[in-house]
């Protein structure tokens, strides 16, 4: 676009002059792409602006004093800043203890996810084994079985938990599984865990469009299974396997439903938040003698900054590692 | 491998998996059993897992559906109920299941209104994805930070935060407070407009369904995080060539649109189908899912009423999703 490339007839003369010689077409051209690049712009604006409004609406609530939620007149900033809002949600939530289960439990289990399910993905990518359409299909059913429907069976199973009865002929009583980790360890570690089936689908498309002859060759140099899998096949999966693993932590950090049914024996910050409300009245009524009940905005305003904390560590994280998250999505190509 | 082995039973893939691994066996020694077995070594952990944790609850819980289930004790004893039929009176096991429809005042009620909302939302957030992927897709300032807000709903609305603040049943009322404020102390145009529109008379069904999806396209732009991830991932699949050629031949942008653009990327409209349907129904904050808590977690502690709602929850899934398969797998097959 330099100044000396004259190449172009018409280069140097004016919109008006250029559009004459032809026939208008320019000033079509001209004005339907800056129509379409404003309206992709507005577009694009208004729902970005949408979904992050709420996390700042949050955020400027969480600071206002219980005085300034209902003065009218304010809207978004606070008039008294105040950071006592956290503290109360903090003790509410049980908050140091329950964040830093939450943080390790996630990691654990995760990593229990991730492991299993990229043995049981390079299986089904790389070996051919009899009835290996069934096992597939199973993995299908995985992803389409709401686990609600299996949920009761596995709180009864694990509250009154017994191997074919041993349990309860050498001790005189089943064992009590639900507060503890064991269950749930178990099943992350045999692909039970949440979402599951779906990073199994994706690991396995990911192995299958890796060339077959890496492999071949190690074997000729002398590799047994477990060497090549380890040596060469992981390397490069990694990024994939770093996305399942983001995945996996982020849905465990904000899961219910497994953490209602099987980890009950500890703090966990999403179930904490869940009860929220009922633990709310009985803390402000704790120095008052008669009931209290809490004001509706002031307990929006706490359930908004559990749903802001709770939010925060992911959106830290994800901005760290967004490339994993979206880039190896789009290397595994989730196509059929 | 063993592929040159043509099946014609459903049953031969067992006979020969059981001689694949017995040892001393003929089969024994050569290299598709030795890898077949490697194979099966990879994926034990989801053949235990299911096994253990899918198919025995699954079955548990079949049978729970039809029993009365004693919490504290552990024990089930089944749960007929007498039925006429054809003149006769039969015992059927099926109590829990007419407990869910006949009994329970909300369980029909909730499952038909969530039904229609997942029909529209579906289709909803396919579109709205695959238009926002679209965009995306073009070249335009600021597309990484778009990118990057779009993929936060994943984050965002996963596992317990969705529904935290609906479940709070102070909320409704909280809501209904403000909506009737807003109405008396502000314009709202949305609402201006419905009401502009319903007066008219024109077509009031089909006004009624569009506002619906537009107030809650918060909703749908927060459920379409992955479905957008995936179609990107399509449309980044088509190689620019395609495109050159039809420029060439003097093909519109539009008409490039639908003629390569969107076949190549309606495969994968299955699979984003199927994951917004899974997607709904296992959210937080379906009614559906709320009310099958409460039976289990509740006052009621009714177990076996909680599974048989939500395996008629699952059946009603299932239909869904093969309904959608087959109408999609058509559509999509006369393109090819």
């Amino acid at each position: 676009m330099s100044k000396g490339n004259t190449v172009f007839i018409g280069k140097n003369k004016s919109f008006r002059e250029r559009n004459r010689r032809s026939n208008g077409y320019l000033l079509k051209r001209t004005t339907g792409r800056i129509a379409i690049s404003v309206i992709r712009g507005l577009l694009m604006f208004g729902l970005c602006f949408m979904i992050i409004q709420p996390l700042i609406t949050r955020f400027s609530v969480s600071l206002m004093a219980a005085e300034d939620i209902y003065d009218s007149t304010i809207r978004l900033l606070p008039r008294h800043v105040t950071l006592d809002n956290y503290r109360i949600v903090a003790e509410l939530t049980s908050m140091p203890t329950s964040m830093i289960n939450t943080a390790w439990i996630s990691f654990v289990m995760s990593i229990c996810q991730v492991v299993s399910t990229t043995l049981v993905a390079y299986g089904f990518a790389r070996y051919e084994f009899p009835l290996k359409k069934f096992w597939f299909a199973c993995v299908v059913m995985l992803i389409i079985i709401p686990p609600q429907t299996i949920q009761t069976a596995l709180f009864m199973s694990f509250t009154h938990f017994d191997i074919f009865g041993i349990f309860k002929a050498t001790t005189g009583s089943d064992i009590n599984l639900r507060s503890s980790l064991i269950p749930y360890t178990v099943m992350c570690l045999t692909c039970m865990g949440l979402k599951d089936g779906l990073y199994i689908y994706m690991l396995r498309q990911y192995f299958k469009s890796v060339p077959v002859s890496l492999e071949e060759a190690a074997y000729v140099d002398g590799c047994g299974t477990m060497h090549t899998f380890v040596k060469i096949m992981l390397p490069d999966a990694v990024p994939t396997i770093a996305s399942c693993f983001l995945f996996s932590f982020v849905w465990q950090w904000t899961d219910l439903f497994y953490t209602r049914n099987f980890i009950s024996g500890y703090k966990i910050y999403s179930r904490e938040l869940s009860n929220i409300t009922s633990i709310m009245s009985k803390y402000f009524a704790r120095n008052s003698t008669e009931n209290v009940t809490v004001p509706l905005g002031r307990q929006m305003q706490l359930i908004g900054i559990g749903v802001f904390i709770c939010c925060v560590p992911l959106i830290i994280l994800y901005a760290f590692t967004q490339k994993t998250f979206v880039q190896s999505l789009t290397m595994t190509g989730s196509k059929e | 491998m063993s592929k040159d082995r043509k099946h014609n039973h459903w049953y031969e893939g067992i006979t020969e998996a059981v001689q694949m691994y017995i040892p001393g066996n003929r089969m024994y020694r050569t290299i598709q059993a030795r890898r077949a077995r490697t194979g099966t070594l990879f994926i034990l952990p989801l053949i235990i897992g299911f096994l253990a944790f899918m198919v025995r609850p699954l079955f548990l819980s079949l049978q729970m559906s039809m029993s009365k289930v004693a919490v504290v004790e552990g024990t089930m004893s089944p749960f007929n109920i007498t039925m006429n039929l054809f003149g006769q009176n039969i015992v059927v096991p099926f109590g829990n299941y007419n407990y869910a429809f006949v009994s329970d005042p909300d369980f029909s009620k909730m499952l038909v209104s969530e039904i229609g909302r997942m029909a529209i939302n579906t289709i909803a957030t396919l579109v709205m994805s695959f238009v926002i992927a679209v965009i995306l897709n073009q070249n335009f300032k600021g597309r990484t930070l778009c990118r990057v807000i779009f993929f936060l709903p994943v984050i965002l609305s996963s596992g317990v935060l969705p529904g935290i603040e609906s479940q709070n049943a102070y909320f409704n009322l909280m809501t209904s407070i403000s909506d009737a404020v807003g109405e008396s102390s502000g314009v709202n145009l949305s609402q201006a407009l419905q009401n502009l529109l319903s007066v008219s008379g024109v077509a009031k069904d089909v006004f009624d369904v569009i506002f619906q999806m537009i107030d809650a396209i918060y909703d749908i732009i927060m459920a379409s995080g992955i479905q957008i991830i995936v179609f990107l991932t399509g449309l980044q699949s088509i190689s620019p060539s395609l495109y050159e050629a039809a420029d060439v031949e003097g093909c519109s942008a539009w008409e490039s649109f639908w003629k390569i653009t969107f076949p190549m990327v309606s495969p994968l409209l299955l699979v984003n189908c199927i994951y917004t349907i899974i997607d709904f129904f296992m959210k937080n904050d379906n009614q559906v899912m709320e009310h099958i808590n409460s039976v289990m977690y509740g006052t009621q502690m009714d177990f076996g009423a909680a599974s048989a709602e939500s395996w008629i929850y699952f059946g009603v899934a299932l239909l869904f999703i093969g309904i959608s398969t087959f109408i999609i797998t058509r559509a999509v097959k006369s393109y090819e």
